[in-house]
């Protein structure tokens, strides 16, 4: 460690305060006791899914499709997972058997 | 004694939704512990960063930021910049968080990526507090993380079991989520428009921008493709009056009437 302690402290404290603008800015700009426009409620039905879907992409981001293994272990247990998920629809089930067919997959084939 | 029994009536709706991540983040938060370990940190920083900054992937930054020359106001903008997707979750979130009193800033402040997913996803099941649900979600999750972290931090060492790979439990999660909101029938054409705007345009960026700079261009593009498309998907489907925040909104008027 370079910095002193309070130094350390003082970083941290500007990342939990940058992290918290974050979160707490929309809640703040939209109080609960004003009904905000039409089109942040819009946002605010439409933005879930939208949301979801870039936290899929965002967790595979790092896959490497054009070198190593090129992605397959992470296409088999998705699609391993859409599968169970349709089969089954019970959300442990579908995480559970992802991921252990993922990791069977890193750890014994790739 | 009734609000001993709400409480638990939570909880119990609440756990099993949080398993995956109790594995996840214990196991992250584990190798997050450990690496601080490694540089020097005693299991106190670890256990600290891990209970107020609580944003995975920041906190694996501020390990290099504490490891570089002081520069608190560069800390700053970069946790603005890597938590830029965190404004999206608020305003994905004011709808169901109305009416919630106390709980409400708790809630805003333990909003990470897989609470998110999980309490902007959950159908509230009857009989269960919205609020409580909600709360233990987060608090659950919390607890993982920073007793993943903070045993790591003890530990130090590696693992004694081969882990490799158990990290794809947060994918997925994330992934089941998304299946469950395409397959869940109440939100039809706009929810699975939205989700498939939200995949094409982060695969887009992620192309374009690549991996470490595509989480901002991808919400920006997202935003300018909503505004576009709100003739179609404001009043696609008679939902505008069944689903979000209206429903939520009117169950949280029968719980206040009901006590």
């Amino acid at each position: 460690m370079t910095m002193t302690v309070l130094q350390g402290i003082l970083t941290i404290l500007a990342v939990v305060a940058g992290t918290m603008l974050t979160r707490f800015v929309p809640f703040l700009v939209f109080p609960e006791s004003k009904r905000p426009p039409r089109i942040i409620e819009y946002f605010g039905k439409v933005l879930p899914y939208a949301m979801t879907g870039l936290l899929v992409v965002y967790a595979l981001r790092n896959t490497p499709i054009l070198t190593g293994d090129h992605g397959l272990p992470e296409l088999i247990a998705c699609l391993t997972i859409v599968a169970l998920h349709l089969w089954r629809r019970n959300m442990l089930v579908s995480i559970a058997g992802g991921t252990i067919v993922y990791m069977l997959l890193v750890q014994l084939v790739f | 004694m009734a609000e001993r029994g709400v409480r638990i009536r939570a909880l119990k709706a609440a756990f099993p939704l949080t398993v995956p991540i109790a594995l996840g983040f214990l196991f992250l938060g584990c190798s997050y512990g450990m690496l601080m370990g490694t540089k020097g940190f005693s299991f106190v920083w670890p256990m600290c960063m891990s209970a107020f900054i609580f944003a995975g992937s920041m906190e694996f930054v501020t390990v290099n930021l504490l490891l570089s020359a002081f520069n608190p106001l560069a800390a700053f903008l970069l946790a603005l910049m890597v938590n830029a997707r965190h404004l999206f979750y608020g305003l994905s979130m004011l709808g169901r968080f109305r009416g919630l009193g106390w709980k409400r800033p708790l809630l805003i402040f333990g909003m990470c990526d897989e609470t998110f997913a999980v309490n902007s996803s959950v159908h509230v099941p009857e009989g269960v507090d919205r609020g409580w649900l909600y709360l233990w979600v987060t608090l659950l999750n919390q607890s993982y993380w920073v007793t993943g972290a903070t045993l790591g931090g003890i530990l130090g060492a590696n693992l004694p079991f081969d882990t490799d790979g158990l990290d794809f439990v947060l994918t997925a999660m994330f992934l089941v989520i998304f299946l469950e909101q395409w397959m869940g029938g109440d939100t039809g054409r706009r929810g699975r428009i939205s989700a498939l705007i939200g995949v094409g345009v982060s695969i887009a960026c992620l192309v374009l921008f690549g991996s470490d700079g595509f989480m901002i261009p991808a919400m920006a593009a997202m935003i300018v493709l909503f505004v576009a498309l709100r003739p179609w998907l404001d009043d696609l489907a008679p939902a505008a009056a069944t689903d979000g925040t209206v429903a939520d909104g009117t169950a949280a008027d029968g719980k206040e009437t009901a006590r």
